[in-house]
Parts: structure tokens; C-alpha cells; sequence
């Protein structure tokens, strides 16, 4: 789903930026997804509580249909979950945690990935057959069940759900990145490169990256997605995050309890939330895909 | 190694004849039963089941205080011997009668080891050195190495398997396929499907009577809100662990009742008395010396800080009983004087003034989130109400696969060979199975001591010469008033110390469709025995 | 041939090896499971007799080899929990998990390629355009959250559909069945849907994108010129050139689906071996953990080794070892 091995049709940064204009959708997407940055990683200064800060955080508030007031004479625009955390700030850390989840571990997966790509594609022969065989291995493996066993094993905390993604996300990009790249290092423009004597990181780091980075963009888009939301599914199991830090997924898992007497708030919303930012990443990944690749 | 039946050749059956109206009680479980051995485990979810199949010498009534079973009657006859009379004319399952050769042939079984058993009862044989004697047919005598009050609790955990039947059987496969479980309780089995459920039908020869249902299906579904949902479109009749928030609705609702008894289990607070705690902090970050916890005015001021009528009214939705007893009301060593701690952060503010934390301290609170009612939420209701008398509670909540290991001997590591549990304060409860305070006091309050087995359960390490006398005398005394004084006492003391922080009882609910009405036990157990329908 | 076939072969195994130390020490060191189930009333001297039994208080490596040697006779251990053999545990369950794979494989392919191929057809239209914007919240939406509001919707609010369970069976070789009872499909038709989403929305994409390809290509254009109906054009030539990506990819995807089936089942109560695995990481079963996931691991290799030698049958550059990308 996530192998482009095409090489993308070459265009100037300008004209690339003038056809992604052109296309409403990806606006929207990149709007959206970029205000959900913006108030993600905004949230302490713009979320009306700290739900990190017990002392804010009464339980007598618990559970508190949106619109309800604290004797503080805070409003609960969004109501309150279960041990009285403002809705509307919960979410807004939340944001922040499943983008931080999403983003670092999308990232952390290209660097690994794409010099695992790039190294193949360079090196050939056993290297490259070596590396490909563990990338396959890795692979045939389905995604979550991996990454489940790794967290059954590291326990919880943030850091360790990003290194479970990595683990499971790299090998997407080694395997993008070494296609691309084997095309390009065809190339005549490598060939000259390697006449002039050109050293063979320096071919690899100036010459083929630079033509694989659209490539590299799209899935890391793709990626970055999944991990949102695979993130989510492994709270919910139980196996993400510590319940005192929700990302959006563990608000949703929190909030199924409390669906049945009608408390929709606490489940619905930042599900809602959640979606809006897996839609917004995946259609601007797809869009890209049309874009920087117009064949597929 | 099929367990599974044509259910499609039941159904057909029950299309066939309409008019003999099966009843069948369907049970939703939130927890499964491991195996159908009943010497396998002793984890409620497996008792449960076990007890609809097989009987104890001693049974348990409601409030787990035991009764006759397939004992009719004992009592001791000298300091080191106790008499069991068992009941005549009971026939196993199969028609055969059963005799004194059965206990002795479970009590053998047991002794010899249950091989792979993760939680075998066996122990219970271990406690007091009990040896077994057949006398005749209907008569056994049981000796223990010093005078042991407790015989009868014990051996109201310990099934009675039938010899003719369990001879030479392998452990938990024949029980589950059906080959060796032959009992003499109430129902008979029918079916183990792993997963997917238990069925029992009706003993028509019960010697207890009239036996309720034709037919139980016991079905595990984990999830609380599938498991209420289950129960609101009918799939199931009843279920254990309704999730408390949805009790008040259910309890409105003219379609379902709901039931509700104080549980045997204590849900409390364990600080740690370690010279040096590595989760207790101060506004530097640095490890305190000395441990604030062994100060007596911080573990009250702590527990001062708590609302209890708070956590029982918005956490557990009601269902929880605030106390600063042990054990519940009516259990042998309950203390009346015992009243639950007031909700009072002024007087636990200065209390912290007082002994010279009044800038406050950081502690980390660790507990399970998936073990006891509601177990996350409490854990970060208590941190909230820490946090605001000074002592900045951050909470630590992990799956009880986790949490119990880390527990019990979390610094192994750190120290190798020596049992040393890791939190500076946790969250654990405390099931008074038994029914009496005796191996209550003994686990949560005594000094550990490997040795002897005290303090097993008290994993903050406290360690109070005047409790230990109290309760290794207490152990040793079949005089009952001598007992409850001993033991009384040994818990006051041991509660006006802040040994630990009791929270609550808990309070266990079943909900199931009206028409049907359920006596609870405070054991936690689920069995149709105590279900009946009213119309 | 044959030493590409014993080469690859070989591999497989070597890989095998390696994850049996990765799967075995990984979950080995994670906790005592003989906390969980003791009672609060075990005392030490009844810990450490449990901890023995178990083995458990041998060193790691020798109860690698243990596991290692009964694990070349077929032997993957027994269940902490239950005491049955582990494999005879997932065998017992794994019937209900590819029941339900499979039938979210028909619902994905049974609603998918229809819609695609109308989307390919008429490209430009609304409802196409509606057709890739539910393909693409499909893609979205996380699987659990699809399952929960199915359950709120249709089982609490509407009671259409039970929440949880397999209902009624039909033994059919030794195996039961949901499928062929009406309680039983009844029982599956959420729990498959909401597993089906995923798959469904890719399928969606790959027949609209394949349409889009073929419609165009020359022979269909000869065919067309040809005066061949349109619907013989599309019956024929048309789904014949579609098949093969889709085919490949739901290769590929099963595997997903039976580790999303992971969480489908622990939301639904369906009694399969995803459901077991979670519960079996509850209480730390290490030899069912083990077992299911060296199962797996068996599975997915030799599904690989099959392929593997299935392609370079039908093309023999890939024993050369051409480029692949």
C-alpha cells in the first residue's frame, strides 16, 4: 500500500507548491492538520486547566456535562471526565501527546529507515541482501502485533511507545527509500558523479537523498498517521500510555465506560478529535502521492 | 482432546420440544475459569464454578462463615485433633455413595502436589501441619502440630474429589474434558468450551433438595461495558462487576435488579517503612532521611487528606464501604470502635506542620489498574487529595501481571536474595476469605518473617512487637472469646498506628434482568445456588 | 532448483531459531506470574514450592533448551493457566479467529470491488467521489473505536445485534461453526464488519485505481472498437487484469486482519486466539504467550518460504537474484 517505487517526475519546488495549491482537498488537509499542531503543541498555553496539575483537578467536578461551571467559576465548555479533568484541556494535552507520539516516532523511523535504504541501495551484494531478507522478515509481520508484544515486554511510558513504532515503522521507509534510490543510482547524472571522483557518502547524501525525499515525504505522511492511530489502539488494550498522561486514545478507552448512561462527551469527542487528525494526515499524504507522483 | 459438543443438535432438540421449557440460567463472568480441577487454583473465578460441581467438607453461608457441607458436623476433641462427621448417603454424579475414602483420597492428592499448578489450595493442608486419619466410613479425624483454632475455615477451601473417578487422572485435562469431573454438588457438568463458556445441568439427586435451574452457562466476557451491554440486549441473564458508574441507571430501571453486599475485601494503602524509600522525594528531588513514612503524624495526616465519602460517591458510584476496620462487619475480629476517618485536610496540614513537613514532599503512589473495582481511577482521586494537602502525589498504574511481581520483590535486583518489595506506597486489597481476622492480622500487620509465613501479605515491611505477640498467641488459640480479644486487640493497635491507610470495603454488585432475585456473598462469588427466579 | 529451494529452506529456519530466543527470553522476563495467581494467604515457603514447580526457578537458558528440545517433538508446553497443552489451547480457539477473518475477507472483497469498480468507471461523479471519501475515513477510523460505536448503535441503543459472543455453533468436522446457524451469524456480522473496514477501503482503492489503468489500455480499446459489448468487456478482460493486485495485496493484508482480529475479539468477546493472547498477557501465561506467538511466527514464515518458491517457479530470475523492488 505504502511501496512507491516510481521515480517522481522532476518539478521545481515552485511548481510542485503551485499544483499543491491547486488542489483544494490537500489545502484543507495541510490547514487542518497544522492547526491541529498549532493547538496541540499550544496546549499549555491556551488549555483553561493543567490536567496534569492534580491540585487543579477536583473529583467533586467528575463527570460534568458540557457547559457545566466548577464552584471555581471555571466553565467546563467541553464537561468533565471521571476524576473531574476538564474535557476541553484533557484533549487539548491529549492532541499534543498523540502528535508527539506520531511525529517523533514517524521521523525517528525515516532517519533509521531511510539510511537503511540508502546504505542497500548503495552498498549492493550481500549488504544489500542482508539488510533487505531483515526487512522482509520484519515485514510479514503484522504491525500491531508486534508492536503489542514489544510493549507487553518494555512496559509503559511514552518513550517506550516510540521506540515499539520505530521498531515496527522502519523498515516501510528502508524498503521505499533503497527502491528509489537503486533507480536513481542508475542514473547518468551518478555515473558523472562517480567519474569525478566524488566520495560515495557525498553521492549518497547530495546526489540520491535529495531525489528521494518526495518519495520519503508521502510515506512519511502514511506513516505518521498509522502511528496516531495504532498508538490509540494499544492504549486502549491497556498497553500505551500511564492513564495519568492521556493521549486521545486512552481518553476514548477511558470514555467507553461511561458511553451506556449517556455520557457521550468523554468517548465521543476525542474520537472525533482523533479522526479529524488521521483524515487530515492521510489525505494530504494521499494527495501528495498524486502530486509528487502522478502515475500512481 | 475435544471439549466441544454439537450445541446445533441442543438447539434442534430444544425446537423439537417447546413444551418442557428449559430453565437456563446464562451468567456473564468478567473473569474465566482456568480449569475445572478444582485442586488447580483457588481464584474466585475458578471456585465459582467449581463449587455448582464439587463440595467442601465445610460449605460457606453468605457471609462466609461456614456451615455443614459434606461434614455434618465436628469440633475438636482434644488440643492437637479435630472430628469430622460426614454426611451419609450422598451419592457421587455417577450413583456411587461417597465415603471417607474420597477426603482421604483428595487430601493425598493434594499433599502429593497438583503438577503445574499455578495457585493449588494444597497450603491450606501446610498451615498447622494438619494429618489425616480415616476412622470409618463416615468419620475422619485431622491432627495439627501445635493447637490450631482455624481447621474448619481451611477446610471450607478444599474440595472433595471422587477417588473411583480422579484415580491416576492427568491434572486439569481429564477435569476439563469431563473424565474425572464427577462431584457431588448441585449440578454436573456439561461442557467446558475455554473462552467461550462453562455449562452445568441439574443434579436431579442432590441430597441438599430441590436443585433451581436445568441448566447454567457460565460466559466470560472481560470487558465491563460489553459485559453490561450483554445484560441490557439480553444475551445474558446476570452479571457479575456491572461497572459501578452505570449502577444509579440500572438501579432505576424497572427491567433489572440489582444486587449488592459488603465484600470481604479491604482496599487500603501500604506505605513503605524502608530506612531509605526511593519514591519518596523531596522538593529537590532527593531521597529523604528519614523516611517520612515512619513518622506516625504523616501516615494520619495522609489519611486525614483522604474524602472517602467522596471516592465512594463519585468513583465507585456508591458501591464502597469508608472504614478503618480490617475486616468487614460481622466477620469474626471486627472492631465496632473503628470508625472511618473524617475528610479533614486542616487538621492534616498541620499535622504535616507538626512533624516538619510542611513544605511538603513528592511520593510516587503505585497500584494496579486492572485487579480491584475501579483500581486507576481510586489511585488518582487519592493523588488529587495528596497533592492539595502538599505532598505532590504523582500516580504509577500498571496491568496486575506487572504491578504484583514488581510488589512482592520488585528490588530483587538491586538486592539479590532478599525478598524486598519495591513501592513506598501502593494501593493493594486484602480478601478475608476466611471469614475471621486470623490470617488477616497475620499477613497484612505481622513482622515478615519467611520462616513462619507472618506478614506475608505486609509488603511495606511494618513491624510492631506488640501486634506480633498478639497474633502468633492468636494463631495457637482454639478458645474463640481468647482469639477475638487477642485479635481485636492486635488490630486497634495496629489502626491507631496508621500501619496502613484503609480505604474502603468494596462493595460488590451483580445486576441481572427483573424477575430474578440473587443472595449475594461477601466472597465475591457468582453461583446460581444463590440465584432464583420470582415469578 | 533444489539447492535454491534447501538454500531458502535453511534460512527459514535459521530465522525460526532466532525468533524462538527473541519471543522466549523477551517474554520471560517480565514479571512472576506465580504472584497473580497465589493467594494472599501463600506464604513464602508456598511461593517458592509454586515457583519450583513451574520451573521457574531454574536459570533462563536452561529453560530455553527445555523449551527448545520439547519444542523440536511438537511441544510447546502447557498452559499456566489451564494446564493444556498450549498448542491444543490455540488450535481449540483458532477455528473462531479464521472464521472471522475470513468472513471480513468476503465483506471487504464482497462490498469493495463492486464500489470500486463503479468509482473507476465513473470517476468524476459525486457518489464516486463519496465512495473514495468513505474509503478514506475507512482507511481512518482506528479499529476499536469503530467497535465501540458499533456496539453503542446497534447492540445498547437499537438492540438489533447481540453485543458479545459466537451464539449458537454447528460442529462441522470437529470444528465449530458461527456461519451456518442464523443465532450464530447473527452474532458475526458486527465483529466481521468492523474487522472488514480496513481491507474494505483498500480494496476500494486498488479496484478503482486498477479500473482506471485498464480501461484505457489498448486491448480494451481494440476490443471495444471490436464492437465487444461493454459487459463482456468488463466480465473478461477487465476483472481478470484486476484480480491479480488484489489478490497479492489480501495475501498480504490477511496477516493484518488476524492481528487486528486481536482487538476486534477482546472488544467483542469473540472467543478466538487473539482474544486468548490478550487474556494470556493478563495474568503473564508465558507458555501460551510463547506458544501463540511462535505459532504465528511459523505460520507467517512458512507462508513466506511457500511464495518464496512459488515465484521463482513461475520465474526463475528471482533464483538469479535480480533487482526486486
Amino acid at each position: 500500500m505504502s511501496s512507491v517505487s516510481q521515480t517522481p517526475t522532476a518539478g521545481s519546488p515552485r511548481e510542485l507548491a503551485r499544483r499543491f495549491v491547486s488542489v483544494p482537498s490537500a489545502v484543507i488537509a495541510l490547514v487542518v492538520f497544522i492547526l491541529f499542531c498549532i493547538i496541540g503543541f499550544g496546549a499549555p498555553l491556551i488549555a483553561p486547566q493543567n490536567p496534569y496539575d492534580l491540585r487543579q483537578v477536583d473529583i467533586l467536578d467528575s463527570l460534568m456535562p458540557p457547559g457545566s461551571q466548577s464552584y471555581t467559576g471555571l466553565t467546563y465548555w467541553l464537561g468533565t471526565d471521571g476524576q473531574g479533568r476538564d474535557m476541553l484541556s484533557a484533549m487539548l494535552y491529549g492532541i499534543r501527546i498523540s502528535l508527539i507520539v506520531g511525529l517523533l516516532s514517524g521521523f525517528l523511523a525515516l532517519v533509521v529507515g531511510t539510511f537503511v535504504g540508502l546504505i542497500a541501495a548503495y552498498r549492493r551484494g550481500w549488504v544489500d541482501t542482508l539488510l533487505m531478507r531483515i526487512v522482509d522478515l520484519q515485514l510479514s509481520f503484522p504491525t500491531i502485533l508486534v508492536a503489542l508484544i514489544l510493549l507487553v515486554i518494555l512496559g509503559r511510558g511514552v518513550d517506550k511507545i516510540i521506540f515499539a513504532l520505530v521498531v515496527v515503522q522502519w523498515a516501510y521507509f528502508a524498503r521505499t527509500v533503497r527502491g528509489v534510490a537503486l533507480v536513481e543510482g542508475a542514473r547518468e547524472y551518478v555515473d558523472a558523479a562517480r567519474g569525478l571522483r566524488l566520495g560515495g557518502m557525498r553521492i549518497l547524501f547530495r546526489h540520491i537523498l535529495p531525489n528521494c525525499l518526495p518519495t520519503i515525504l508521502v510515506v512519511a505522511t502514511v506513516q505518521m498517521a498509522m502511528a496516531i492511530s495504532l498508538e490509540a489502539t494499544l492504549s486502549f488494550l491497556g498497553l500505551g500510555l500511564p492513564p495519568t498522561r492521556p493521549s486521545l486514545g486512552l481518553l476514548i478507552a477511558n470514555g467507553f465506560d461511561y458511553l451506556q448512561s449517556g455520557r457521550y462527551w468523554i468517548s465521543v469527542l476525542p474520537g472525533i478529535v482523533l479522526l479529524g487528525i488521521i483524515i487530515s494526515a492521510n489525505v494530504l499524504g494521499d494527495r501528495l502521492r498524486d502530486i509528487l507522483n502522478p502515475r500512481l | 482432546m475435544n471439549f466441544l459438543k454439537p450445541s446445533l443438535f441442543v438447539a434442534s432438540l430444544m425446537l423439537a420440544l417447546p413444551v418442557a421449557a428449559q430453565e437456563v440460567l446464562t451468567i456473564g463472568v468478567r473473569s474465566e475459569a482456568s480449569s475445572l480441577d478444582p485442586h488447580w487454583t483457588q481464584l474466585s473465578a475458578d471456585v465459582q464454578v467449581h463449587e455448582h460441581i464439587f463440595e467442601k467438607l465445610v460449605a460457606l453461608d453468605p457471609t462466609s462463615q461456614p456451615i455443614p457441607g459434606l461434614a455434618v458436623s465436628w469440633g475438636p476433641i482434644d488440643d492437637l485433633t479435630w472430628e469430622f462427621k460426614l454426611r451419609e448417603g450422598v451419592m457421587w454424579h455417577d450413583g456411587e455413595a461417597f465415603t471417607a475414602d474420597d477426603v482421604i483420597f483428595s487430601f493425598d492428592r493434594l499433599r502429593a502436589g497438583i503438577s503445574g499448578a499455578p495457585a493449588s489450595p494444597a497450603f491450606q493442608l501446610e498451615k498447622g501441619l494438619k494429618q489425616w486419619t480415616r476412622i470409618d466410613d463416615y468419620t475422619i479425624q485431622i491432627s495439627t502440630s501445635e493447637p490450631y483454632p482455624t481447621v474448619a475455615e481451611d477446610l471450607a477451601m478444599l474440595p472433595i474429589i471422587a477417588e473411583h473417578a480422579a484415580q491416576g487422572v492427568t491434572e486439569s485435562v481429564d477435569f476439563n474434558s469431563g473424565l474425572a469431573t464427577i462431584g457431588t454438588g448441585p449440578y454436573m457438568f456439561e461442557e467446558y468450551s475455554p473462552g467461550s463458556r462453562v455449562t452445568v445441568v441439574q443434579n436431579p439427586n442432590w441430597w441438599g433438595g430441590d436443585v433451581e435451574w436445568d441448566q447454567v452457562v457460565f460466559r466470560p466476557i472481560t470487558q465491563d461495558a460489553s459485559r453490561l451491554a450483554a445484560l441490557l440486549n439480553g444475551d445474558v441473564d446476570m452479571i457479575d462487576y456491572p461497572p459501578t458508574i452505570d449502577l444509579p441507571q440500572l438501579l432505576d430501571d424497572p427491567d433489572f435488579t440489582v444486587s449488592t453486599i459488603a465484600a470481604d475485601r479491604l482496599i487500603y494503602l501500604m506505605p513503605g517503612y524502608k530506612h531509605i524509600e526511593r519514591f519518596i522525594t523531596d522538593n529537590d528531588g532527593n531521597v529523604m532521611v528519614p523516611n517520612p513514612m515512619r513518622d506516625w503524624r504523616v501516615r494520619r495526616a495522609l489519611s486525614l487528606a483522604i474524602d472517602r465519602n467522596a471516592i465512594r460517591d463519585r468513583v465507585m458510584g456508591g458501591a464502597s464501604l469508608p472504614t478503618r476496620n480490617i475486616v468487614p462487619p460481622g466477620f469474626f475480629g471486627y472492631v465496632d470502635a473503628l470508625e472511618a476517618d473524617p475528610y479533614d485536610p486542616d487538621a492534616a496540614r498541620a499535622l504535616l506542620e507538626q512533624a516538619g513537613y510542611g513544605d511538603g514532599f513528592n511520593i510516587v503512589l503505585h497500584g494496579p489498574n486492572d485487579r480491584y473495582v475501579n483500581d486507576a481511577r481510586i489511585l488518582e482521586v487519592v493523588a488529587q487529595m495528596w497533592s492539595r494537602v502538599g505532598i505532590t502525589t504523582e500516580v504509577d498504574a500498571m496491568p496486575r501481571n506487572i504491578f504484583f511481581s514488581r510488589l512482592i520483590r520488585g528490588d530483587e535486583l538491586t538486592m539479590p536474595g532478599f525478598d524486598v518489595p519495591e513501592f513506598s506506597m501502593s494501593l493493594t486489597g486484602w480478601g478475608t476469605v476466611a471469614g475471621e481476622a486470623t490470617y488477616t492480622v497475620s499477613g497484612t500487620l505481622e513482622t515478615y518473617n519467611a520462616a513462619t509465613g507472618g506478614g506475608n501479605g505486609n509488603f511495606g515491611r511494618y513491624s510492631n512487637p506488640e501486634i506480633d505477640a498478639r497474633s502468633v498467641l492468636a494463631k495457637q488459640t482454639v478458645d474463640g472469646e481468647e482469639r477475638l480479644r487477642l485479635l481485636q486487640e492486635a488490630i486497634t493497635i495496629g489502626m491507631d498506628d496508621y500501619a496502613y491507610i484503609p480505604l474502603h470495603f468494596q462493595v460488590n454488585n451483580w445486576a441481572m434482568r427483573a424477575g430474578l432475585e440473587h443472595q449475594p456473598r461477601t466472597n465475591e462469588r457468582t453461583m446460581a445456588m444463590d440465584v432464583s427466579a420470582t415469578e | 532448483m533444489a539447492e535454491f529451494i534447501i538454500k531458502r529452506v535453511l534460512q527459514a529456519m535459521v530465522v525460526l531459531l532466532i525468533m524462538t530466543v527473541l519471543v522466549f527470553f523477551g517474554v520471560n522476563v517480565i514479571g512472576n506470574p506465580v504472584y497473580i495467581f497465589a493467594s494472599s494467604e501463600c506464604d513464602q515457603a508456598c511461593l517458592t514450592k509454586t515457583i519450583a514447580e513451574l520451573g521457574l526457578d531454574r536459570p533462563l537458558w536452561e529453560q530455553y533448551f527445555v523449551f527448545l528440545s520439547n519444542l523440536l517433538q511438537g511441544d510447546l508446553g502447557n498452559s499456566f493457566t489451564h494446564g493444556i497443552p498450549a498448542l491444543s489451547l490455540i488450535f481449540e480457539r483458532l477455528p473462531a479467529t479464521l472464521e472471522l477473518a475470513i468472513c471480513a475477507l468476503a465483506m471487504a472483497l464482497g462490498f469493495g470491488l463492486p464500489l470500486g469498480i463503479w468509482a473507476g468507471l465513473h470517476p468524476d461523479t459525486i457518489i464516486s467521489r463519496c465512495i473514495m471519501a468513505f474509503s478514506m475515513i475507512a482507511f481512518s477510523l482506528p479499529v476499536f473505536w469503530i467497535g465501540l460505536i458499533m456496539i453503542l448503535t446497534f447492540s445498547v441503543q437499537l438492540g438489533w445485534m447481540p453485543a458479545v459472543g459466537r451464539g449458537d455453533t454447528v460442529d462441522v468436522f470437529g470444528t465449530e461453526l458461527s456461519a451456518l446457524t442464523l443465532d450464530g451469524l447473527h452474532h458475526l456480522v458486527m465483529p466481521a464488519f468492523t474487522l472488514s473496514l480496513i481491507m474494505m477501503a483498500i480494496v476500494i482503492r486498488l479496484t478503482r485505481a486498477g479500473m482506471r489503468e485498464v480501461i484505457f489500455a489498448d486491448y480494451i480499446k481494440f476490443a471495444r472498437a471490436n464492437g465487444i459489448r461493454e459487459r463482456r468487456i468488463l466480465t473478461t478482460h477487465v476483472m481478470k487484469n484486476l484480480l491479480i493486485p488484489i489478490v497479492t495485496v489480501l495475501g498480504m493484508e490477511f496477516g493484518g486482519v488476524i492481528a487486528f482480529a486481536v482487538v476486534v475479539e477482546s472488544i467483542f468477546s469473540w472467543p478466538g486466539v487473539g482474544k486468548m493472547l490478550i487474556d494470556a498477557i493478563g495474568v503473564l501465561d508465558r507458555p501460551l504467550i510463547v506458544a501463540y506467538l511462535i505459532f504465528v511466527v511459523f505460520m507467517f514464515v512458512v507462508l513466506n518460504l511457500l511464495v518464496d518458491i512459488l515465484y521463482s517457479l513461475l520465474d526463475p530470475r528471482v533464483r538469479l537474484g535480480g533487482n526486486q523492488t
